[in-house]
């Protein structure tokens, strides 16, 4: 026992890994090993050579997996590197002939505060993200509540009918939003008023992982909180959410970054709007990329996309424990 | 898995394996459709059954609760729910005056030529021969919106169908008011029901606002979407200047004819969203599980850098890395069309292979694939190392103390445990890969393009989805052949999920994977 809990500390210290199970299940794997250990001399006696054997097979295996490893893991990051590199390049234009830059500058920096509007894109994105994150969120826990714990009569077609809406291409009904848009905001219809509409509109469908994990928090606490004379109210807001943390997380970051990495949403809303100011990073940025403007403005989108990258990315690596939760959670209950 | 199985030799086990897989396909189909009858049934005989006790209601009813019938509330007021009857009695004005001031045309005008088939709407704009000294040019005359017909038409079908759920909900509780003051109680006052909606009540609270949005946004646009797909809605017959109408199939027929270059057209791109999803799926799944294991083996070093690396491709917003990657692989056509990719050069400098990315569609599906495994290895690898890790460890306990080789191991517990797991991810990630806008649209846009293979906007490595996305916007705008392709991909999502919906009911059965 006393081995196992080293192990884990050795585990979590040094070399792992993502998530409590991760950890956990290293130290299954460490003991497995020293399970095997302590068997192998006592199956049929086996020899002191072929054990060698063994072990320098082991050896050779992990340097490969070694290497291996280290290789994926430079071709993984090559891209990501460029983009870091191209924009600290002195040069202009799109077209580069080799990896690193000869002229290292600041200047595309400069000019992505100074000269562009970038930074009305990236507050725009960020204002728009963080409207989008509080409103999904509420929609997607208190739909995956009512789902997980409350049995009435419309519940079952509910779920179906969501199941088979969330069937259809999201965007497919582009078009009838768009005129809809402009219906009820007659003025504005290009707006981000539309944007977080849109966003937040279909968020219900999504409750699909938050309310497997809400099927998961024991029912025994809410007759509990019942017997004691709560509201189902109250024990949604006093005992189940301070229990699904994980879920909560998971749910506020992937709504968060959906705006961030959206295109294709406000591409359509925003299609031939005349103020580029109103902008969101995504589109803003792709349009850098535009035949008549990638010589000019290439070196500036890498310097914004790194700007974009940042956080998005601290914020992922940050909270990717809660994230993995989410997926394989979801995944495996299918 | 029955004792059969285990008495067939290697090749007579898939065939096995394969029977039964169609079986439970098509056993999951017949149960949807056997579900959907028996619901149909359920429904009309609700209906029928839910008039019958209205009409009884009001044939029992006194005075108050025969009035409630058409003056919605009036119940509700006499009987001591004074604001809940004025809610009703407010529902039932503005859904008269929607009806008689806005709905009723816009749906007399949806349904004129339903069935058919000729134009929404009754005139089309046209220019009349007044003058406009303001303009310099003639007056033009706006005539009827057909989309916006069609939007109102369903919208009011909605408000329809709303109003009379209300309706019923209504007259019910007045009758059980009445009731309710026969045998002498009081009913429960407006304060005693709001708090209801915190407790008894709650779904309606939590469920309300988050079902109106997907209603209003999702719902009416779908069905006005769908009903595109019978309409002749395209370029030329673009709103508000051209009406469009009602064509019934015809858009089907189209798109499924054996000879018309529209069909064949769709099949390519058919064919290729379906390989192409075929192997994104399964090239991340297979790799991201071996580099979980690799990682996840005991004397490998610095597991954690490794991961962190890894992962961020799945941290980078996809239109970052993938613009840039599409940069990286352009080759002078297609992508940015500027050349001179950095990995164009590396690929020509060490194998002296000029490949030509966005210029040649084999090229490009083979790079759109590679590149694809570089989002979606780690994605796979994560999922895959938190199932590794739930493996019964005493399996591999028991197969080593057998004597059971590595590889051997790996196929006959991982992999079978693994497939068990994740079949359902499988699935979901085979639709999802259908549905991959991002990909296809950020690194090639499509392209490249041939003018004699496809036609109507589809170039070389559009997924329907791509393709939807170019018909309902831009210059190939053709909204009639979206909706049909929106369709279509529903009916293929469709199918697969039945099939997860099967596959997880049968394995509740299964305690144990085998």
């Amino acid at each position: 026992m006393k081995q196992e809990q080293k192990n884990i500390d050795l585990t979590q210290n040094s070399q792992s890994v993502l998530t409590n199970t991760a950890a956990n299940s290293a130290a299954n794997w460490e003991e497995l090993d020293r399970l095997e250990a302590s068997l192998t001399p006592n199956i049929k006696g086996r020899k002191g050579g072929f054990r060698l054997g063994m072990s320098l097979r082991r050896t050779l295996g992990d340097t490969a997996g070694q290497i291996v490893l280290t290789l994926l893991s430079v071709v993984w990051i090559i891209p990501l590197i460029y983009l870091i590199v191209q924009s600290f390049r002195g040069e202009p234009g799109a077209w580069s002939p080799t990896f690193f830059p000869h002229e290292w500058t600041l200047d595309n920096y400069k000019r992505l505060f100074t000269q562009t509007q970038f930074p009305r894109w990236y507050f725009n994105t960020l204002w728009i993200s963080v409207v989008c994150c509080i409103v999904t969120s509420l929609f997607v826990l208190s739909v995956s509540y009512a789902f997980s714990r409350i049995r009435f009569r419309a519940r079952r077609p509910l779920m179906n009918i969501m199941l088979i809406l969330g069937m259809f291409p999201g965007f497919m009904s582009m078009s009838a939003v768009y005129f809809l848009l402009k219906i009820l905001l007659p003025m504005n219809y290009q707006s981000h008023l539309s944007l977080i509409i849109v966003y937040c509109s279909g968020a219900a469908l999504s409750y699909y992982v938050s309310k497997g994990f809400f099927d998961t928090v024991p029912r025994a606490l809410d007759e509990a909180a019942r017997i004691d004379g709560a509201s189902r109210f109250r024990t949604f807001v006093k005992i189940i959410l301070p229990l699904s943390k994980s879920i909560i997380i998971y749910t506020v970051l992937i709504s968060f970054i959906a705006p961030w990495c959206d295109y294709i949403f406000v591409s359509y809303i925003m299609s031939g709007v005349p103020d580029t100011g109103l902008y969101t990073v995504s589109l803003g940025m792709y349009s850098w990329l535009e035949r008549e403007m990638i010589q000019q403005y290439f070196t500036t989108f890498c310097a914004a996309a790194v700007i974009v990258a940042l956080p998005i990315t601290a914020l992922f690596m940050w909270l990717q424990k809660y994230y993995v939760e989410g997926v394989t959670g979801g995944a495996v209950k299918g | 898995m029955d004792v059969d199985y285990y008495g067939l030799s290697g090749a007579k086990r898939l065939t096995w394996r394969l029977r039964r897989a169609v079986t439970r396909g098509l056993k999951g189909i017949g149960g949807f459709f056997k579900n959907l009858i028996f619901g149909i049934k359920n429904f009309v005989t609700g209906i029928f059954r839910g008039v019958y006790e209205l009409v009884r209601n009001f044939l029992a009813g006194n005075f108050v609760t025969k009035l409630s019938y058409f003056i919605m509330g009036s119940g509700h007021v006499f009987r001591g729910q004074a604001v809940k009857g004025m809610i009703y009695f407010a529902l039932q004005v503005l859904f008269t005056l929607y009806t008689v001031f806005f709905g009723g045309n816009y749906l007399s005008m949806f349904f004129e030529n339903f069935f058919t088939g000729g134009n929404i709407g009754r005139t089309e704009t046209y220019i009349s021969d007044i003058w406009d000294d303001e303009l310099n040019e003639y007056l033009k005359i706006a005539g009827d919106n057909s989309f916006h017909i069609l939007l109102y038409g369903i919208l009011s079908l909605f408000v329809i169908l709303f109003f009379v759920l209300c309706y019923v909900a209504s007259v019910k509780e007045s009758y059980k008011l009445e009731e309710m003051k026969m045998i002498g109680k009081r009913p429960s006052g407006i304060r005693k029901e709001g708090a209801e909606l915190l407790d008894g009540k709650f779904h309606v609270t939590l469920l309300s606002l988050p079902m109106a949005g997907l209603f209003l946004f999702t719902v009416i646009p779908l069905f006005t979407m769908i009903l595109i797909a019978f309409t002749n809605y395209d370029a030329g017959h673009e709103v508000p200047e051209r009406l469009f109408g009602w064509v019934g199939f015809e858009n089907f027929r189209n798109m499924f004819s054996g000879t018309s270059k529209l069909g064949d057209t769709f099949r390519r791109v058919l064919s290729w969203t379906l390989i192409w999803a075929f192997l994104a799926t399964f090239t991340s799944y297979f790799i991201g599980m071996l580099l979980a294991i690799l990682i996840n083996r005991r004397g490998i070093r610095f597991k954690k850098l490794y991961r962190t690396l890894l992962v961020t491709t799945i941290a980078v917003p996809q239109f970052v890395s993938l613009l840039i990657m599409s940069k990286m692989l352009d080759s002078g056509g297609g992508g940015f069309g500027t050349g001179g990719g950095i990995i164009t050069q590396w690929i020509e400098q060490i194998f002296g292979y000029h490949q030509q990315f966005g210029l040649k569609i084999f090229d490009t599906r083979v790079a759109i694939i590679l590149v694809n495994l570089w989002i979606g290895v780690p994605y796979s690898m994560l999922l895959c190392s938190g199932i590794l890790m739930n493996i019964p460890a005493d399996l591999y306990e028991s197969a080593r103390i057998d004597g059971a080789s590595p590889a051997r191991r790996f196929f006959k517990i991982t992999l079978p445990y693994m497939f068990f797991v994740t079949g359902p991810y499988l699935i979901t990630q085979f639709i999802g890969n259908i549905n991959n806008f991002n990909v296809i649209y950020l690194l090639s846009g499509g392209g490249p393009g041939d003018n004699l293979l496809y036609s109507d906007g589809a170039k070389g490595t559009d997924l329907l989805i791509t393709w939807l996305y170019k018909l309902s916007l831009g210059v190939d705008r053709n909204y009639k052949l979206a909706s049909v392709i929106g369709i279509l991909v529903f009916a293929i999502s469709a199918v697969l999920s039945l099939i997860i919906y099967n596959r997880s009911s049968a394995v509740k059965g299964e305690d144990n994977f085998q």
